[in-house]
């Protein structure tokens, strides 16, 4: 009863917040609702129990893409009048391609003979009690653990590459040294100088 | 503990590989003066000397971590070849990379990590380590694609390279998906008894097909060699040098290792698929070549349509003497390209600017006649000329195609082989019988004039190379080994 409820409260956040990502007048809105459903969508994978899934889809999307997608919206300067009138000219395309994923999806509910004879996807491993996180953990880090480390060296590559590409080395840029300035002390920033009474006038000017 | 180790063995170049980019990548980060000299020279050295490592371990086959990476001779041959065109790409571009910037280390270092992409690339086992492998490879290239980023073309070049190269890589990670969905497995022996036990199944095909364009966009064959010319043309020289050599060589092994592995029972679904894309690059990369202004990009096609005669070799399935063909055909190409471009770096029409058109090297017989020598004797190879190295790679190919009952194919890549010798010997009849046009100068480099002598030696005395070095048996060995 209880995950029943949640369940339908989930999707009716989700429907709600992908219709406010179309339809709400603002840029920043749209990318809060999408957000929004992002989050809820996580629910909906923990009610089935996926929940490496949910934590998946929380830390990249959550975390990562929509945030992404944040910083590109507040840097670019948009004019929503222009924008809402490419989407009428990309209407029909777009309720085109909406139709044929709607009657794709609905043929595969209908179908369910489509799974069995020629189609038919072997599974490999049994479901046990264990977690799917724990399931995961166990194949990365001994089954998969070379892959894992040539994940580790992917993105080692990708890191270098983008210093290569961005860093630019520039004399007039002033660097912090932070061992110079741990290296400072009283006597080499400090210097007493002797002024003499009748120096004083002048120095006041 | 023991059983880590055991595996471990069998993957030391590849870990001494990992540590060297590590060391060196410290050493420059840390080193302020003259990093990218040590580096470079450094990396050639330990790259000169995994090669000799790979062709004097036993080769042994074995299958370690967990199946996913097979060792056996061919691999170790493919790995050999690798490592020593990889570490000569690396000294053609020690002059240029002093002069473009004597702070970048960080060029030898992507090429290492490329380097170790492809190793295992050749000797991935399941479909998940193959992909890595090629994300590992490909990621290097597209930034040294556009190293010099400061210049417009150069990254164009590089946008390019990476939105295609992504483009193929979802390609073939969808194919693979696909075979991994419908066959229940991701290692090559559990696919290919998957395929064996199933009738017919459309699926696997559909993703065969997926996964041979993704590889065919690696090679740059046919139908997806559009990115080729331009990002040559855009890449600086030595960079180019560099994607036209070890990559080109990896991607063809991976095609041997996929096609007569895991996919080999649907033989009739792959072999018309690749006899097409032979033949249409050797059509396609031979006549484009004619009409061509720009050097790099007339080397472009020219590597379109060497890939296209490379390929003859895997028809010869499911007899193993193609892929011995087909491995001696790529180190001649390999020697030729290195030559050529190691001429190409060394005439500078400006300081530490190579030259870029065809036109420009007319008349430089009179200046420099000892380049211009190597170079027509490059060129003569690659338009397989004998007794020069490239007419016995072509001779190989041929005979192994004709053994298979392919004469269509041959009389075909015959024909079009005399159409290439013309856009070859123009290059040679411009160097020696036209007038200069552009101010030339050369530039005095012992690593260019090494590298240009090494790849000459090879291909003028290929046929007596051929006698007395094990090249034929090692070959011959790989081709059982991976029948086996």
């Amino acid at each position: 009863m209880f995950p029943a409820i949640l369940f339908y409260i989930f999707s009716a956040t989700i429907i709600f917040s992908a219709l406010m990502v179309i339809f709400s007048k603002d840029p920043i809105n749209s990318v809060l609702f999408l957000i929004f459903s992002f989050v809820n969508a996580a629910g909906i994978f923990l009610l089935a129990g996926a929940e490496f899934l949910a934590l998946i889809l929380v830390i990249v999307y959550v975390g990562a893409v929509a945030v992404l997608f944040l910083f590109v919206i507040m840097m670019l300067d948009f004019n929503i009048e222009n924008i809402k009138k490419e989407t009428k000219k990309f209407l029909p395309l777009g309720l085109f391609i909406g139709a044929i994923l709607f009657l794709e999806i609905s043929l595969m509910i209908y179908t369910p003979e489509i799974f069995s004879n020629e189609f038919k996807i072997i599974g490999k491993y049994q479901i046990s009690n264990l977690s799917n996180t724990e399931i995961l953990g166990n194949l990365i880090y001994t089954d998969y653990f070379l892959q894992f480390q040539l994940a580790g060296f992917i993105l080692l590559v990708a890191m270098i590459g983008a210093i290569v590409l961005t860093l630019r080395h520039r004399d007039y840029v002033r660097r912090q040294n932070i061992s110079n300035q741990i290296n400072r002390d009283s006597k080499a920033s400090i210097e007493l100088v002797d002024i003499k009474l009748s120096d004083r006038g002048k120095n006041d000017n | 503990m023991n059983l880590i180790f055991e595996n471990i063995i069998f993957l030391s170049s590849e870990i001494i590989l990992i540590l060297t980019a590590l060391i060196l990548l410290m050493l420059g980060a840390f080193k302020k003066k003259n990093s990218a000299k040590i580096v470079i020279y450094f990396s050639f050295i330990i790259l000169i000397f995994l090669s000799f490592l790979e062709i004097l371990i036993p080769w042994n086959s074995v299958n370690i971590f967990n199946n996913s990476i097979t060792q056996n001779g061919f691999t170790r041959l493919v790995k050999a070849m690798i490592y020593f065109s990889s570490s000569f790409a690396i000294i053609l571009s020690a002059r240029w990379l002093i002069k473009y910037d004597d702070k970048a280390f960080e060029y030898p270092i992507l090429i290492l990590f490329s380097v170790l992409g492809m190793s295992l690339m050749v000797s991935a086992n399941d479909l998940i380590t193959l992909y890595l492998a090629i994300e590992l490879q490909s990621l290097p290239l597209y930034v040294l694609a556009s190293f010099k980023r400061d210049n417009a073309e150069s990254s164009e070049a590089g946008v390019k390279y990476f939105v295609l190269g992504a483009l193929s890589s979802s390609l073939f990670l969808f194919g693979s998906s696909l075979v991994y969905g419908f066959s229940g497995s991701i290692e090559f022996d559990g696919i290919y008894n998957n395929i064996q036990a199933l009738e017919t199944n459309t699926a696997i095909i559909i993703g065969l097909v997926f996964i041979l364009s993704g590889l065919i966009f690696k090679i740059s064959a046919v139908p997806f060699h559009m990115w080729t010319p331009d990002v040559y043309q855009g890449s600086a020289t030595p960079v180019t040098a560099f994607f036209a050599t070890a990559p080109k060589l990896t991607a063809l092994c991976m095609l041997i290792n996929i096609l007569y592995g895991p996919l080999s029972g649907m033989q009739e679904s792959w072999y018309q698929i690749v006899f097409f894309v032979s033949m249409a690059s050797i059509a396609l990369g031979t006549f484009s070549a004619i009409r061509q202004t720009n050097i790099k990009r007339l080397l472009a096609y020219s590597s379109i349509a060497h890939m296209g005669f490379a390929l003859i070799g895997l028809l010869s399935f499911p007899n193993f003497d193609g892929v011995q063909s087909l491995l001696i055909y790529m180190l001649i190409y390999l020697a030729t390209t290195l030559g050529v471009f190691s001429c190409i770096i060394s005439l500078e029409i400006s300081e530490g600017e190579s030259i870029n058109e065809i036109n420009d090297l007319s008349g430089i017989s009179k200046k420099f006649p000892f380049t211009a020598f190597t170079m027509a004797m490059f060129m003569f190879s690659y338009a397989g000329i004998p007794p020069l190295g490239g007419f016995f790679a072509k001779y190989f190919i041929f005979r192994s195609a004709i053994e298979s009952g392919l004469i269509f194919l041959s009389i075909f890549g015959l024909l079009l082989s005399v159409v290439g010798a013309f856009y070859y010997i123009r290059i040679i009849k411009l160097m020696y019988f036209d007038e200069p046009k552009t101010i030339i100068t050369k530039s005095l480099s012992k690593s260019l004039s090494f590298t240009n002598i090494v790849c000459i030696i090879f291909i003028v005395f290929f046929i007596f190379i051929i006698t007395i070095a094990p090249i034929t048996e090692l070959t011959k060995n790989a081709a059982i080994a991976l029948g086996n």
